[in-house]
């Protein structure tokens, strides 16, 4: 069964102008997807209004057993289901452990100390220096400390969008190991990126949105050599076609 | 200049710096200039006196009701100010379901949230002004002498506890908000509350904490007001200018900046009165609010929160 199944999804910022237009998917447990598609086919506006940070205009969401559609985000974080924005995903006035600090919240008390040391053992630069306040961290760094705030309270599923986005290469190396590590550790994996070869190398399953539509979903291998990515992204194939 | 100057600015700065912290936390957690924060303090000091009405001759018939030491006032203060700060809670709370929060939800512009606040305020001020007339009223009749306390200046032992009360505040609000997790959870949603929600905060509970610890604030600071010198209706009206003044000086956002906006303008007003005339005094607020925001506009601590 699906952890994650969204069903005749529409979302977007004006009720009368939907972005994502009737997608549907699922995500099994342990699995990694990655979202791809040409620029403005929605695939952040997707995850976003999955996450409660963009309006639903139809269809509904499910993780697990609950009914998520319609959840305010705070809801959907203490649920299980972790999202880290592409951008202002940390807070920059506050220090690396005050940011740990306020995600362990969401923990029993008497795990907190405990998960935010296994996530600073997790993630040595941040363990470096806690008291240092998040705006002074570099680029890679601040996705690190996203990642790690969204992976203190242990999701179920964990949603990232474009964590590579605005980074030098060598930053993007740095995010691409720590996605590796998440990896490694079986978190459910939902990943929204441009770095396209980078993506398909991380994850099993890709998704490919086109026009705010579905237009194709299938194992990574089958997207490798680029000419079926090229067709989908120019639009030369059609969504009815491919799913 | 008479050393006089000092403690006049530093007890009117006390009530100025009270009134502009709830200012300045509202206007970063929810983002809008609250024209209502004065008429809180002008609300909370009417519904304290209207409890200490009552509890006063309560306790007067228990023989308890006699000044406490040194002060003016006996043990009916204190108690109706616990009452008070919970009725203002409770008016503020009750404005912010009806009027503020169903703009929120909407998502209003914030001119227009501030517009709603201006006509709220004149709403809260008449409605002061109907049922408890015009005429001043006072918490106590007792006739305090002022008491030298070095360096040729004086003060009632009522004004000493105001600022004594104002320090341990402003030191205990400054705690919670950098050291506990209901502070943090203020500073995120300052900070950034679309973040603070994915983060896992309920942002709407953080904004009901800020109504609560403000219009507590406002009722302390309108009693402290009400105490030292006398009820009006208009008295938070007469403090707003000075309060947005102290919160803008201070940095909006910043506790400690707020305190210490609020003693630069007391203390500025206090040389004005005595320098160049009291006609002059209401001036003063203004004169630094126009310079700040020329010169410094992010404040003296001009950081959120």
């Amino acid at each position: 069964m699906s952890l994650l199944r969204v069903r005749d999804f529409s979302a977007g910022y004006e009720t009368d102008l939907p972005i994502v237009k009737h997608v549907d998917m699922d995500i099994s447990q342990g699995e990694a997807v990655c979202i791809l598609g040409p620029n403005g086919a929605g695939k952040s506006t997707l995850i976003k209004a999955i996450a409660g940070q963009v309006r639903c205009l139809g269809g509904s969401v499910y993780l697990a057993d609950d009914d998520i559609t319609h959840a305010p985000s705070h809801a959907l974080a203490r649920r299980g289901l972790g999202f880290v924005p592409q951008t202002e995903n940390i807070f920059t006035q506050m220090t690396i452990r005050e940011n740990m600090q306020i995600a362990a919240e969401l923990l029993p008390k008497a795990r907190r100390a405990g998960q935010m040391q296994r996530l600073f053992d997790m993630f040595p630069d941040l363990k470096a220096r806690p008291n240092t306040l998040a705006g002074a961290l570099s680029g890679g760094q601040r996705q690190m400390l996203a990642a790690a705030r969204a992976l203190l309270t242990e999701p179920e599923v964990l949603i990232l969008d474009e964590p590579s986005a605005g980074l030098s290469p060598k930053l993007v190396g740095q995010v691409f190991e720590t996605l590796r590590q998440i990896r490694a550790a079986g978190v459910t994996l939902v990943l929204v990126e441009q770095n396209v070869r980078a993506a398909l190398d991380l994850t099993e399953r890709a998704l490919v949105l086109v026009d705010g539509r579905l237009a194709h979903d299938g194992p990574t291998g089958a997207l490798r050599d680029g000419k079926l990515l090229g067709e989908l992204f120019l639009g030369s194939r059609h969504a009815e076609e491919e799913v | 200049m008479s050393p006089q100057v000092l403690i006049d600015g530093i007890i009117a700065g006390s009530t100025i710096g009270l009134g502009a912290i709830g200012l300045t936390l509202t206007y970063a957690i929810l983002r809008f200039a609250n024209f209502t924060h004065g008429d809180f303090l002008a609300w909370g000091a009417y519904m304290t006196l209207t409890v200490s009405g009552f509890l006063g001759g309560l306790l007067a018939g228990l023989g308890i009701g006699d000044p406490l030491g040194p002060f003016s006032f006996g043990w009916g203060l204190p108690l109706s100010l616990l009452a008070g700060m919970a009725l203002t809670v409770l008016l503020t709370l009750g404005l912010d379901k009806v009027l503020f929060g169903r703009l929120r939800r909407r998502g209003a512009d914030a001119i227009i949230i501030v517009m709603a606040s201006f006509g709220a305020s004149m709403a809260l001020r008449s409605l002061l002004e109907f049922i408890f007339t015009a005429n001043p009223a006072y918490f106590t009749r007792e006739l305090q002498i002022a008491q030298k306390i070095g360096m040729g200046m004086r003060a009632t032992p009522d004004q000493m506890l105001t600022v004594g009360l104002t320090a341990v505040l402003v030191i205990v609000l400054h705690v919670f908000v950098t050291r506990s997790s209901t502070g943090r959870a203020m500073r995120a949603v300052s900070e950034n509350p679309g973040l603070a929600g994915v983060y896992g905060l309920d942002v709407q509970k953080v904004i009901r904490v800020t109504w609560i610890i403000g219009a507590g604030l406002a009722c302390f600071a309108g009693v402290m007001s009400g105490l030292l010198v006398q009820i009006r209706p208009y008295m938070g009206f007469d403090l707003l200018l000075p309060l947005f003044a102290a919160a803008i000086l201070g940095g909006i956002g910043s506790i400690p900046g707020a305190m210490l906006g609020g003693l630069i303008i007391g203390l500025a007003e206090a040389v004005t009165v005595q320098v160049v005339g009291a006609e002059w005094r209401a001036g003063v607020a203004f004169v630094v609010l126009v310079l700040v925001l020329i010169l410094r506009p992010s404040g003296l601590f001009g950081r959120r929160v």
